[in-house]
């Protein structure tokens, strides 16, 4: 079909012309931009932690009466020796935190003795005893996980910091950028002075803090704490999860009077947790493009509807000339077309303008490729969908309306 | 003559009842998407002290690694060591100090079904009370001679106490925790700072603390602070009493004090204390005190999260799309009736009486959609509250007040306006000729 007479008919009303091809461009800007956004967030949801997650719970033991030091060790002893004796329970530890949780501890590594500098390297912090590799599901991909020997309780007079150590690839990494392994048996520092060898290298256990950029960084040390506040975190065989959470529980809150048992909780849990706010973004975002998309389409229907009405008696005239239904139909859809040719190419280069404002502003992730284009043609559908009703109406128009006198 | 406009802007909405309903929908859809956004934001960066915003002030002290600042590029740490904030709060030079930092205990209700639980609370000096504009119910905090005293008294929220002793007044009553008795000083009255301001560690949404105990109190019990704690090397000496002889930070520190020049003789004090403290071989970093108010302090630390700012660009952009809608709509409905606005022109019309004529009519479909917009706007927020259910915090977030319902009835007015007025003056550009002619 020829454009030029539609082009040349559009040009003779311009104003609804733009003020709909404006609305086509915003559109296009902020659904392309809500679209990388979800994508990142999604992309954050999606990783994994490294634990054994669908069978894994945690709770903890606060005690409020006045125990000595061996007193809480022995406690500690007692409890993970009645978890772990349970059927259907993999291995159990006693941390100070696990993946996802949101709160930990987080050391400064370093290469040479000496009080941190710029270079030192922060990693996440697990102490956990030679069941924490098992527990939370971690492979040693090089080197070996500590022996019972080399578990130490700590001692609140002695700040000497265990001198083995258990650590991501991920860290490694960090940690020697230019010297790539094998990092076993090598040496790092932490406390100013103390050295950590490096016994083993894990294939991936997340730091707590699902936010931080080094998050994929931790250490696993062979130290237990008798601190009031025991965390224990319990790995089930598959399917056990559900019904050994409310066992371990009562087992605990029943051998001791003296403590309360508290966040009980699966790590499915945690995980929903740690994420509400970013799938929350996502509902919020994708709410927004689909009603933005139903706005802009009502807006193209109001229009072409207008349009149809306002030329029925050109409609009828080019009818009884000889233009058939689908040639009608062709005429409005091919405006369309038009009309969103020219919003969506201002569309894709305010997209990009203001994705390049987002990502000096908020530290966002520049747009993938194919968003853009991607988001031109859904919106391109769109438009032929919102406009394929009127136009079928326009056709509908019967030929002798152009005798009739309006 | 406004009514008569009204009542004519009425028959024309009556007229093209779609087109209308269109049009009061976009507004309030687009008024609703960023008044939602608009409100979380506003909640989020109150300042619940403003009215002392320019007499209380956060002390940071930069004690740090004289390798590596605390923060880039060169910011001191967010608390204070537990030697500075009671020498500070000892040498006693500002009106009010303050020093706190956030625990746990376990509290034992009394009766023997009631079964213990842990909370969170809040060790603090003296001042705290009177320094925050702290109401009281019942009672009062304690005083300074109780600081010293390292006693054992306890000042609860009004919730804390409805739920250990059913909103009674509990003044003088014992409170167990972890085996040990608090004397109730006071109960508060309905306090909830959101953010609290006083301590923007970890969720400044989640509201203050139940239970607020001495500090010195809580020192003495050596009870671990379950906020933030940093350091840039180890204790140099084990146990408790290395960790409050250490370089760690844990404490929030806050004076009160009478003006600018209260607060520039202050500022010289922090300098000559620390200058002092160099000597002793502490401080090897550069003098870098601060002392912020808390609306600065809450800029420094950006309680308002990012996304909340993309959302509110995105969200603005929303509200423009249904306004470039509303525009076309209009614009659809002034050509549609070329035919009447030329008949009135003919008739005697001008262009001033026409432009208010519509502008009436373009006002009428704002209020209109104004008032569902404020609707939309509680539909958005409900639609926030649960998309985070989870988040506990999150009722504090997702409240209006009467500034937000105003704003939402203005921005729809001036939305509504501003789009009406291009349709307006295109209605106005009719010549009373060109229409007729046709007919």
């Amino acid at each position: 079909m020829d454009t030029g007479p539609i082009w040349r008919a559009m040009l003779r009303n311009k104003a609804g012309f733009v003020l709909i091809a404006l609305q086509i461009a915003v559109t296009l800007t902020i659904m392309v931009n809500a679209f990388g956004i979800i994508q990142e967030r999604a992309g954050k949801i999606d990783r994994d932690s490294g634990l054994d997650e669908a069978n894994t719970f945690a709770l903890a033991s606060v005690l409020y009466a006045d125990y000595e030091r061996e007193q809480r060790m022995a406690l500690i002893d007692e409890d993970l020796d009645l978890i772990r004796r349970l059927p259907g329970v993999v291995n159990a530890v006693a941390s100070n935190s696990f993946p996802l949780r949101q709160g930990g501890w987080s050391m400064g590594l370093q290469l040479e003795p000496g009080n941190l500098g710029p270079e030192s390297v922060s990693t996440a912090i697990y102490f956990v005893d030679e069941h924490g590799a098992e527990t939370f599901d971690v492979e040693v991909v090089d080197g070996r996980n500590f022996t019972a020997g080399e578990i130490t309780w700590s001692d609140p007079e002695d700040n000497t910091w265990p001198a083995y150590g258990l650590i991501t690839g991920a860290l490694a990494d960090e940690l020697w950028p230019d010297d790539p392994g094998p990092y076993v048996g090598r040496t790092v520092f932490i406390n100013v002075t103390d050295p950590v060898n490096v016994v083993g290298v894990i294939d991936k256990l997340q730091a707590p803090w699902e936010s931080w950029s080094g998050v994929e960084k931790s250490m696993l040390v062979p130290q237990r704490r008798p601190s009031e506040f025991v965390r224990y975190i319990v790995r089930t065989e598959a399917g056990m999860r559900d019904e050994l959470m409310p066992e371990v529980e009562s087992l605990l809150a029943d051998s001791n009077e003296d403590r309360i048992i508290r966040d009980v909780t699966t790590m499915d849990e945690t995980r929903k947790l740690a994420y509400v706010g970013d799938a929350a973004l996502i509902k919020i975002l994708s709410f927004v493009v689909l009603l933005l998309t139903v706005i802009t389409a009502l807006g193209i229907v109001g229009l072409a509807s207008f349009n149809v009405s306002r030329r029925t008696r050109q409609i009828g005239i080019r009818r009884a000339l000889g233009a058939s239904r689908p040639a009608i139909v062709r005429y409005f859809m091919v405006e369309n077309s038009i009309v969103s040719a020219i919003g969506l190419a201002i569309g894709a280069a305010l997209a990009i303008g203001l994705n390049i404002v987002m990502v000096e502003a908020f530290s966002l992730e520049p747009l993938a490729w194919y968003v853009i284009p991607a988001g031109m043609i859904a919106l391109w559908l769109v438009g032929q969908a919102a406009v394929a009703g009127p136009a079928r109406r326009a056709s509908r128009i019967p030929p002798a309306l152009a005798t009739r006198q309006t | 003559m406004f009514r008569y406009y009204a009542k004519l802007g009425l028959l024309s909405i009556r007229a093209n009842p779609a087109l209308s309903a269109l049009m009061v929908a976009a507004i309030a859809i687009g008024i609703g998407a960023c008044m939602t956004i608009v409100t979380v934001r506003h909640v989020m960066a109150d300042n619940p002290i403003e009215h002392k915003n320019e007499r209380l002030f956060h002390v940071q002290l930069d004690n740090w690694n004289p390798n590596d600042p605390y923060d880039e590029p060169n910011e001191p740490p967010e608390q204070v060591t537990y030697l500075d904030a009671t020498a500070l709060l000892e040498a006693g030079r500002a009106q009010r100090q303050v020093i706190s930092f956030k625990s746990s205990r376990v509290i034992q209700p009394d009766g023997d079904e009631a079964r213990p639980f842990q909370e969170v609370l809040r060790a603090t000096s003296a001042d705290f009370f009177a320094m925050f504009d702290v109401p009281f119910r019942y009672g009062s905090g304690w005083d300074a001679a109780a600081d010293r005293g390292e006693e054992r008294v306890a000042v609860l929220s009004s919730a804390m106490n409805d739920r250990l002793y059913g909103g009674e007044d509990s003044t003088g009553r014992l409170l167990m925790m972890n085996n040990e008795p608090f004397r109730i000083l006071g109960v508060l009255d309905d306090w909830h700072p959101v953010p609290t301001f006083y301590d923007l560690n970890n969720n400044p949404f989640q509201g203050p603390e139940q239970i607020y105990a001495p500090f010195s109190t809580a020192v003495a019990g050596e009870w671990g602070s379950t906020g933030n704690n940093s350091c840039w090397k180890p204790p140099e000496e084990g146990g408790y009493e290395g960790y409050l002889a250490s370089e760690c930070v844990w404490i929030q520190m806050w004076v009160e004090l009478p003006d600018e020049s209260g607060k520039a003789a202050y500022a010289q004090f922090l300098d000559d204390y620390v200058t002092e403290q160099k000597q002793l071989g502490r401080f090897p970093r550069e003098l870098n005190n601060r002392l912020s108010t808390p609306g600065e302090w809450m800029i420094d630390r950006e309680v308002v999260d990012e996304t909340v700012g993309v959302l509110l660009a995105l969200s603005v952009l929303f509200l423009l799309v249904c306004l470039l809608n509303t525009i076309g709509l209009l614009l659809a409905k002034v050509i549609r009736r070329s035919n009447d606005i030329s008949l009135r022109r003919a008739l005697g019309a001008n262009r001033a009486e026409l432009f208010r004529q519509y502008i009436v009519e373009a006002g009428m479909i704002g209020v209109a959609g104004g008032l569902a917009g404020i609707g939309m706007t509680w539909l958005g927020l409900r639609g926030i509250e649960n998309v985070f259910a989870g988040y506990d915090f999150i009722e504090h977030l997702v409240t209006m007040d009467w500034q937000m319902v105003g704003l939402a009835v203005v921005l729809a007015i001036v939305s509504a306006l501003g789009a009406a007025l291009y349709p307006t003056w295109r209605a106005c550009r009719v010549s009373p000729a060109t229409t007729l002619r046709i007919q």
